[in-house]
């Protein structure tokens, strides 16, 4: 398989004037202009989210589950992901918040940041037994996963084979708070698009045990609306350690490796990836990449500016142990965190399957770029002018959709018809 | 086919430039992570020497079914003693150099290592030529 065809990030048509900026910004390439709106090309999409950022429509949404989902389970846990926590002020503690999940339909409440606590303990044992090698990457960013699968695959074998702490909590609920019940279902709290597409379609697993993901989006009004009058209760036990996932380099320190590296931002981290594939960073162990802003605070379906909601979750951190001291209803996972599979490489960027045939188009797209104005303008629908000489060598687009390139076959046109305006027959010629 | 790319020699933030699009190059033919992997750094070895000590230059790629040719030619100072060069621990790099974390001396050793075919030309006072090859695994596999 080449990556789902089911992709979270999608576009309003309604909303989509046509206008280029998103194309410029998408680090797989993966968005051409069409008949006048932005086409997602599944195979090369990584769920980042950068659209979505980036969009001045608002056209670029991402699809997530309604709260209407919770209906068809008689017992509703959620899942809140820690920048959850940060997305209100100071006045509304995370017991608060969590209280205030159960008054929207949820029977129970799991939180992410106690499940990122084993994952940290589980990444750095994994890590000391890999014994000299690294950097090892954290495959706990969906859009990071799946940009290594496009663009870098020859990095997939650094992948820390561990699951994610959504997947984790998810597991934990059901093979331990509810064994053996099938009438459970549990609910991702998402700052993250590409949570919804790896709980449909997951990551170095056969099945995610994830049933929905409500954006942070859409349960923040209700949400907001509970927290004023719902009765506070002592709920929250995850420690700073976890609640610090939110975060860049959070999850650096709660797995505690020295030597370890923090990335944030989608196109800081393909620079550090370049640099990882020349065979620099030889000094690190460690790699915790993710594809927002500040980490998952910076996270698409948020509602808070992402570098307010990391001052808020570091002032949490510290209160956080308190809470974490409370009794436990598991001490440790309990399960396994492993992956099923390994993380394949996705051929998106490929020009043709057969690398014979894929030569000759790389030759040609080679001249076609020699021709082109360089200018990247995007006014083709691709994002460069190289983006845009792969498409024509490979049937996608003619060489005369550049507008420069339009504009001189008119000019020479014009020339020529000039030319032969000039010429008359012999016969009629009276000079 | 060929690819050219013009190396500058006075800009260490640009170094990489041309290593980094002989591999997407490479990602755009569907060649497998291993030999990307081994291209990028060889050439990147290379392309940061060429920098350092050959004061720039071109390098070319040469692409077939089977392997990637790079040929890295500068008019730099030379090599003198090639064997001491290709000691791992070996280096005639700057201190500053040495400071951004560059030049020590792994540069040769490690591009024999990743490459299958490491050939070096040099003479003193006119310049050095390195030859990368690298062979595909599985032409055309490797990728799902």
């Amino acid at each position: 398989m080449n990556g789902p065809s089911f992709h979270s990030v999608t576009l309003d048509p309604a909303k989509c004037k046509g206008c280029t900026t998103c194309i410029r910004f998408c680090p797989t390439e993966a968005i051409r202009v069409r008949k006048g709106r932005a086409f997602i090309l599944d195979e090369r999409c990584i769920d980042c989210g950068e659209c979505i950022r980036t969009c001045p429509n608002n056209a670029k949404k991402a699809v997530s589950d309604p709260l209407s989902v919770l209906a068809d389970y008689a017992v509703r846990v959620a899942l809140p992901a820690p920048t959850l926590y940060s997305q209100f002020d100071e006045r509304f503690s995370v017991d608060r918040i969590l209280s205030a999940l159960l008054e929207l339909g949820f029977t129970d409440v799991f939180e992410v940041a106690r499940a990122a606590e084993f994952v940290a303990d589980a990444t750095a044992e994994w890590i000391a037994a890999a014994g000299d090698g690294g950097p090892w990457i954290s495959s706990a960013c969906p859009a990071v996963v799946k940009l290594l699968q496009v663009r870098f695959p020859s990095l997939l074998d650094r992948l820390v084979p561990i699951i994610s702490p959504m997947e984790a909590a998810a597991r934990i609920v059901k093979e331990r708070l509810y064994p053996g019940r099938t009438d459970v279902g549990v609910f991702f709290i998402s700052p993250c698009a590409g949570k919804v597409t790896v709980s449909r379609y997951p990551l170095g697993l056969a099945q995610s045990a994830v049933d929905g993901v409500i954006a942070i989006k859409d349960i923040y009004l209700p949400l907001r609306n509970a927290l004023s009058s719902v009765v506070e209760r002592p709920i929250s036990r995850a420690g700073a350690r976890g609640v610090a996932w939110a975060h860049i380099d959070g999850e650096s320190d709660a797995v505690g490796v020295p030597r370890a590296l923090g990335v944030s931002g989608i196109s800081h981290v393909i620079s550090v990836f370049e640099a990882l594939e020349n065979g620099k960073m030889k000094d690190v162990k460690f790699i915790e990449a993710l594809a927002c802003p500040a980490g998952c605070v910076g996270g698409p379906l948020t509602v808070e500016n992402p570098y307010i909601a990391r001052a808020r979750v570091r002032a949490l951190e510290r209160s956080a142990n308190d809470r974490a001291a409370r009794e436990r209803r598991v001490e440790d996972a309990g399960i396994g965190l492993g992956f099923d599979e390994a993380v394949r490489a996705r051929s998106g960027l490929r020009l043709a399957p057969d690398l014979l045939k894929a030569m000759i188009m790389l030759e040609e797209t080679e001249v076609v770029v020699e021709s082109l104005p360089g200018l990247d303008c995007g006014s083709c629908g691709a994002p460069t002018c190289r983006a845009f000489a792969e498409d024509v060598a490979k049937g996608d687009a003619v060489i005369a959709g550049c507008i420069f390139k339009l504009r001189e076959n008119v000019r020479k046109m014009a020339e020529e018809l000039l030319s032969m305006e000039s010429i008359q027959p012999p016969g009629l010629d009276k000079d | 086919m060929k690819l050219r790319y013009q190396v500058s020699g006075d800009d260490l933030s640009l170094a990489g430039k041309a290593s980094s699009e002989v591999k997407r190059a490479l990602g755009r033919l569907g060649v497998d992570p291993g030999a990307i992997k081994r291209t990028a750094v060889s050439m990147y070895e290379a392309e940061m020497n060429m920098v350092i000590h050959g004061g720039g230059g071109v390098a070319v790629a040469e692409f077939s079914p089977e392997r990637i040719v790079i040929t890295m030619e500068d008019s730099g100072p030379g090599i003198a003693d090639l064997d001491l060069a290709m000691q791992e621990g070996y280096s005639t790099a700057p201190e500053w150099i040495r400071e951004m974390g560059f030049g020590a001396g792994m540069g040769l050793p490690n591009m024999k290592r990743n490459s299958d075919e490491l050939r070096i030309e040099s003479e003193v006072g006119k310049g050095t030529t390195v030859t990368i090859v690298i062979i595909f695994s599985v032409p055309g596999g490797g990728q799902a």
